[in-house]
């Protein structure tokens, strides 16, 4: 057994779920990019915050709460690090990805918006980073523009630079396509927008888990991402926003905790991160998601970044070789993620098959039905990968894919 | 693995390759879109009703989506020929037992007849809407009572 293969051996153990049967065979846990699996101390994590110090944050005097208080402050940090963000205070506990973006459309986008504006996406995007601007621009009468896309999948840039007009107020672009797997350039998005000093939001809900993150090189003012793509739990995620940003910004939620006084005459909100924090929040989610991520700092970006793009050249080579398959998304610049169809099989039943193979794969348009249009099918099967799977794995997919071929023929 | 072998009988399979009453019915009285937003799934049925006798004269159907639902539209349709409107309702109860009742309990699934193949269904909880959309959107067109040709009588 090679170095490599003994590593991951080792990392497979942390996750107790891959140890698992499905329907008498192991499980190949291959829709990573719908949600990751999580590691053993990560769910040790959560279930110590329930079994010792459960108590709500910020408001208690007691001991546990000042432990609870502690811990949930230490994710902020973490994440802080991580992401090499500028200060603490530009971290702000959300649900997840979904509820960043509409956060910042409805705080920041919004009450600067006036009719004849455009907010600027991508053909690529995720409903999510569709929808929420859509609504926005509905009720202020703004235009959503939509930069096209090439066959391979990859943005067609200077269609991204000729909208860049004086009526552009926001651009919105997802860092790695969840249903091509494509990475898209963020530098180089960010420095155009800038330099006509449109601010840029980043939906890095599959490119966390993936690719190292700074901040500071992106240069974004806004990113988001949910915690249960890198080996969190759910329920929990994070909006980035640069300080100057989130200062001028109007609360997105009204409550307990974003307040600093209150009085019927006049409410003064709290500080930075707080003022968007409305509520008791999901303390174990970020206790959990701060844990999730010491964990993949500690494997690291560089064994990742390698192994994952090792398994997708796999992949893809012996995807490539099966007979009546197509690889929808073919961009130079790819995260662990191949969709493909089967000629005369649709996907639902594809997704069928190999989970009766203990395989499991997505099956579906992957909320972006824009790009299934764009590709003309109508759903696609999408196989993403983790630093825990291995080049078995992705064999055991393709002989299970064999046998639902024959079986059609 | 046998569910997987009842859910893809030869049956399903073969209609799924070959659907039965494939395409648009040029003159019809009751027609029906059913969409299945989650998987993509489209199907248009369209049935014509001989008002005198109230009897199902012909029916096809239109759309893309996977083996099941295919298979699941071109068998109903092979099916509702010459049923009335009040027994096609019937097959439709008896069709939504078949595909939602419990897979342990056997007692019910005698004498379905061609229904039966798709006791595979109940295995694959997932799969129950692909079998269903066509018989959804067949019992739609019969309620709405629409035609192809006029719209008025659209409720």
């Amino acid at each position: 057994m090679s170095e490599l293969e003994e590593k991951i051996l080792e990392i497979r153990q942390d996750f107790p779920v891959l140890n698992r049967l499905v329907y008498g065979k192991p499980l190949v846990y291959l829709d990573n990019a719908a949600t990751t699996q999580k590691p053993k101390c990560v769910i040790s994590a959560i279930s110590d915050y329930y079994l010792n110090y459960n108590s709500n944050i910020h408001r208690g005097v007691h001991r546990l709460s000042q432990e609870a208080t502690d811990e949930y402050e230490k994710s902020r940090k973490i994440i802080k690090e991580f992401i090499n963000a500028n200060k603490t205070n530009e971290i702000i506990f959300t649900r997840g990805t979904t509820e960043g973006i509409n956060l910042v459309a409805h705080s920041y986008v919004r009450p600067r918006l006036k009719e004849g504006n455009e907010i600027v996406i991508t053909h690529m995007e995720h409903h999510s980073n569709i929808v929420p601007w859509q609504i926005v621009c509905e009720e202020t009468g703004a235009k959503l523009r939509v930069v096209p896309i090439n066959d391979a999948g990859e943005l067609i840039f200077e269609e991204f630079e000729k909208m860049f007009t004086d009526k552009v107020k926001f651009v919105s672009v997802v860092y790695v396509s969840n249903s091509l797997g494509t990475i898209n350039p963020i530098e180089e998005i960010t420095k155009k927008a800038h330099s006509q000093g449109i601010p840029v939001l980043v939906d890095a809900a599959q490119s966390i888990q993936h690719i190292k993150t700074d901040i500071r090189k992106l240069g974004c003012d806004f990113m988001v991402f949910s915690g249960h793509k890198i080996y969190g739990p759910t329920g929990i995620g994070i909006l980035y926003g640069k300080e100057n940003y989130l200062e001028k910004m109007n609360p997105y939620q009204g409550g307990g905790d974003m307040i600093k006084s209150v009085s019927f005459e006049r409410t003064i909100y709290n500080d930075l991160p707080y003022k968007f924090e409305a509520g008791t929040p999901n303390i174990e989610g970020a206790i959990g998601l701060g844990k999730a991520i010491e964990y993949v700092s500690q494997i690291g970006f560089d064994f990742i970044t390698e192994h994952e793009s090792e398994l997708l050249k796999y992949a893809q080579e012996k995807l490539s070789e099966i007979d009546g398959l197509k690889i929808i998304g073919n961009a130079a610049r790819k995260a662990s993620v191949v969709s493909f169809v089967l000629e005369n099989v649709h996907p639902h039943d594809v997704g069928t098959m190999l989970d009766v193979d203990g395989v499991a794969v997505r099956t579906g348009h992957h909320c972006t039905e824009p790009i299934m249009r764009r590709f003309g099918v109508p759903a696609t099967t999408r196989a993403s990968f983790a630093f825990y799977n291995t080049k078995q794995e992705i064999d055991i997919l393709v002989q299970s894919i064999q046998k639902v071929i024959k079986m059609f023929s | 693995m046998e569910e997987l072998k009842e859910l893809y009988q030869q049956v399903i399979l073969d209609h799924n390759k070959n659907p039965r009453n494939f395409g648009e019915l040029p003159t019809c009285n009751r027609h029906a879109e059913g969409h299945n937003p989650l998987c993509g799934d489209q199907i248009e049925v369209f049935i014509l009703v001989d008002e005198d006798t109230g009897k199902i004269e012909d029916v096809r159907f239109k759309g893309a989506g996977c083996a099941i639902s295919k298979a699941s539209a071109s068998i109903m349709t092979t099916l509702l020929k010459g049923k009335t409107i009040e027994e096609a309702k019937e097959l439709f109860e008896q069709f939504h037992k078949v595909v939602t009742s419990d897979p342990s309990s056997n007692a019910d699934i005698i004498n379905l007849g061609k229904l039966a193949v798709f006791c595979g269904v109940r295995e694959f909880p997932a799969r129950v809407k692909c079998a269903s959309l066509a018989w959804h959107t067949m019992l739609n067109a019969l309620d709405n009572h629409t035609t192809t040709k006029v719209s008025t009588e659209q409720v």
